[in-house]
């Protein structure tokens, strides 16, 4: 331990720790920019280009950045003297002179880093006055924009990309005033092999990186008058949504959402958690059939559109492994496009579907070629937490206080099963929960599957179903899943079943949630509040879901039946690995 | 939708095209000590670049991306750090590769009238090629010759005390 004073105080610090670090022990907050934590994760981005950290230690002649220089036996460290409070504000007016300045109409407007940083330091003039960057938009994908004009070189997004994800397509390219952050050959994200996982969207402090924002095609839908408009919202959507609000991180605000979405002027509110459920049946039978005939194991869960990409550019060659089960979004948008329809007695293309989803990535799958039928998308549009949210604000809703009331039927009754796909691990347990009463031909009550919880980013387990030893693997972050892919590849697996979601924790961290700006204790409360829904649940079996057995009893036959692969499987691309 | 990224042939290959370089720079790299650890291997990056500029004479995506593979680099590292440099292009230059520099000295005493002449003479701007891919025009920074300013660089050949009026024969040099 290094014992050091700060503004006076004394303090101690771990070896190899920060000026930053040892600050916070002391409730000193130095301002920053590009430095960002990531406590849970085990992750710091700490490049130190943004100088908005300067301090002043006593015997150096020249003022060092506390967010990436180590603390020393018996440092002096002052942290607001006056040439301290002179260089970041220089930092910052620098940073300015070349920035946009359009907060007004940026998406980030109110939820800016940089915005919040100019007002904190109460900057109020800019003086530096000089050439601007322009820069082209990458407008060319469904998912992510990237208006470089905005961007402060701080380089999350790489880390992001790089170290987190191991997507690896993003790199600083060019140099000194012209320098950015770019792709290989400056191509758009839609010629790469992006995941489109939106994690450099989260990590962005400012609005370089957004989603590709589609509130007016919802309000558009929303006042046809020739189209029955329905939403369906995502497991991890109702434990994050209210934070836009104000409301206390890991509040559970489903009743709440589905009044909301009913005021927008919905027809009807269903629930992705329904198409969840049936996600399961079909995976679950599937991953049984493996088991049983020894085949084609470990199966890979395949709900997660991020990481679909990542392995058809980066692991073509085990495309067999995955299940073919779609994602709850496009099983859903199937069924509301056949059996819904069907149901009402109109054409698929009088019905539109909306997604409310955690995710950026969600918006390119919907519009993945093998997701339309007769040149009709299965959903239509995409937006996601943060969108929703914005809807709300511009209606008027007093979303806080709202009553509670429940989703619509046949697609909107939903179990415990459902839910938890919001969070790692949460697919599996579902699996596992259904697996066990099928493997046991009995109803088992112990279905808590503690071992596979926790936001970590690899666990294993061993559980025992039905007297049968089932190794388990979860991964969350693509560079987890990395590790565990390759295992596969070198034939060192021992798995039967391995879980994988692309983002960090699973899609309460998704791409599309509200930001948390590096707080990450906020993603722990998310994923307690989708246990406790879990809970409180009646139902936290998919396979006794009234409303499954319905659908199944009515229309598709039987898991695995002809019709249901027909709809709700799919196939794999191999595609480039660059 | 792009759904370009889908794997497919019949797209021309430099590399398939010219397989005696594409075993040389092969060759060269596999004689490094590399390992598993890209962060031992970057070290490597910008002498193999040098390389493969030397033998390909440009760094074509191709190029660049068995370079990457080598070192387990992410090929966005290594477009990164070609494009930080002058030196290297993503882009065949011509035959005679000029280049004014432009450094302090050079720039005092009147570099920017020589770039002007070679742009009239040759009608191509800073970083372009004449489209007989004999002449390549472009600025460097410092040669370390600046008794000699202004100072400009044919391929490797130095011609020191450089005026605009000498361009026209600079060029007629190059046959």
């Amino acid at each position: 331990m290094i014992k050091l004073r700060i503004n006076g105080m004394p303090v101690t610090a771990e070896e190899n720790s920060t000026i930053l670090q040892a600050a916070r022990k002391l409730d000193i907050k130095i301002p920053t920019l590009c430095h960002l934590e990531l406590d849970c994760f085990n992750l710091e981005h700490r490049i130190g280009s943004c100088r908005v950290c300067m301090v002043e230690v006593s015997g150096r002649r020249n003022l060092a950045p506390a967010c990436c220089t180590p603390v020393e036996e018996g440092m002096e460290v002052r942290t607001h003297t006056l040439r301290a409070i002179n260089a970041r504000r220089t930092m910052l007016d620098l940073l300015l002179s070349n920035h946009p300045k359009d907060c007004l109409t940026c998406e980030k407007n109110l939820d800016c880093e940089l915005q919040a940083l100019a007002q904190e330091m109460g900057l109020h003039k800019i003086i530096y006055k000089g050439e601007q960057s322009k820069r082209s938009i990458d407008l060319a994908n469904e998912s992510i924009v990237r208006d470089m004009n905005k961007c402060i070189m701080c380089r999350r997004c790489e880390t992001a990309c790089n170290t987190i994800q191991t997507v690896g397509i993003l790199s600083g390219v060019r140099r000194g005033f012209n320098s950015i952050v770019s792709t290989a050959s400056e191509k758009p994200l839609a010629d790469t092999k992006c995941t489109f996982c939106g994690q450099c969207v989260s990590a962005c402090p400012v609005g370089a990186l957004t989603e590709m924002n589609r509130t007016y095609d919802v309000w558009r839908a929303l006042n046809d008058e020739t189209k029955q408009v329905i939403v369906q919202t995502a497991p991890a959507v109702r434990v994050a949504l209210g934070e836009e609000f104000g409301m206390e991180p890991g509040s559970v605000s489903t009743g709440k959402m589905v009044t909301a979405l009913r005021m927008l002027g919905f027809d009807k509110v269903f629930d992705t958690d329904f198409a969840a459920d049936l996600t399961i049946m079909e995976e679950t039978t599937e991953f049984v059939k493996r088991l049983k005939e020894n085949k084609n194991l470990p199966i890979l869960t395949s709900c997660c559109p991020g990481w679909v990409k990542f392995f058809e550019h980066q692991f073509p060659d085990l495309l067999h492994i995955p299940s073919t089960a779609k994602s709850p979004q496009q099983m859903f948008g199937a069924m509301a496009k056949t059996y819904y329809a069907k149901k009402l007695g109109v054409e698929p293309k009088e019905i539109t579907v909306v997604s409310v989803m955690p995710c950026l990535a969600k918006k390119y799958e919907a519009a993945r070629s093998e997701f339309s039928r007769d040149g009709v998308r299965d959903v239509d549009i995409v937006i996601s937490t943060r969108e929703l949210a914005n809807m709300l604000k511009e209606a008027g809703i007093q979303f806080n206080d709202l009553r509670n009331s429940a989703f619509d039927n046949p697609l909107g009754e939903s179990t415990g099963a459902g839910v938890i796909f919001g969070s790692t691990g949460g697919v599996l347990e579902a699996v596992l929960r259904t697996a066990a009463d099928w493997l046991s031909g009995k109803e088992l009550n112990d279905i808590d599957f503690e071992e596979i919880r926790g936001i970590s980013g690899i666990k294993e387990a061993t559980v025992k179903v039905a007297g049968k030893e089932i190794r388990v693997a979860i991964a969350s972050g693509l560079g987890n899943a990395r590790m565990l892919l390759e295992k596969i590849r070198r034939g060192e697996s021992k798995y039967h079943a391995i879980e994988i979601m692309a983002c960090p924790g699973g899609c309460l961290n998704g791409g599309g949630q509200p930001y948390i700006h590096g707080d990450t204790s906020i993603l722990e409360k998310r994923r307690q509040a989708i246990y406790e829904e879990d809970r409180n649940k009646t139902i936290r079996k998919s396979h006794e879901n009234p409303y499954i057995q319905k659908l199944y009893r009515e229309f598709l036959g039987e898991p695995g039946s002809h019709l249901a692969h027909e709809l709700l499987h799919t196939h794999y691309t191999a595609r480039k690995n660059e | 939708m792009n759904d370009g990224q889908e794997i497919c042939s019949g797209a021309t290959s430099i590399l398939e095209s010219l397989p005696e370089k594409r075993k040389e720079l092969e060759d060269y790299m596999d004689g490094l000590p590399l390992g598993n650890d890209p962060e031992k291997n970057r070290g490597f990056l910008i002498e193999s670049l040098h390389k493969a500029q030397g033998i390909f004479g440009y760094l074509p995506e191709e190029v660049q991306l068995l370079v990457a593979r080598k070192l387990k680099l992410h090929l966005s590292e290594v477009f990164g750090v070609i494009s930080f440099y002058s030196y290297f292009t993503i882009v065949p230059k011509g035959r005679y590769k000029i280049n004014v520099c432009t450094g302090t000295a050079c720039f005092v005493k009147g570099a920017d009238g020589i770039v002007g002449e070679f742009k009239r003479f040759l009608n191509i701007e800073m970083g372009e090629t004449t489209s007989d891919m004999k002449f390549s025009l472009g600025g460097l920074r410092c040669v370390g010759a600046c008794s000699l300013a202004p100072v400009v660089l044919v391929n490797d050949k130095v011609y020191g005390n450089v005026t605009p009026k000498q361009v026209p024969d600079i060029l007629v040099e190059c046959k």
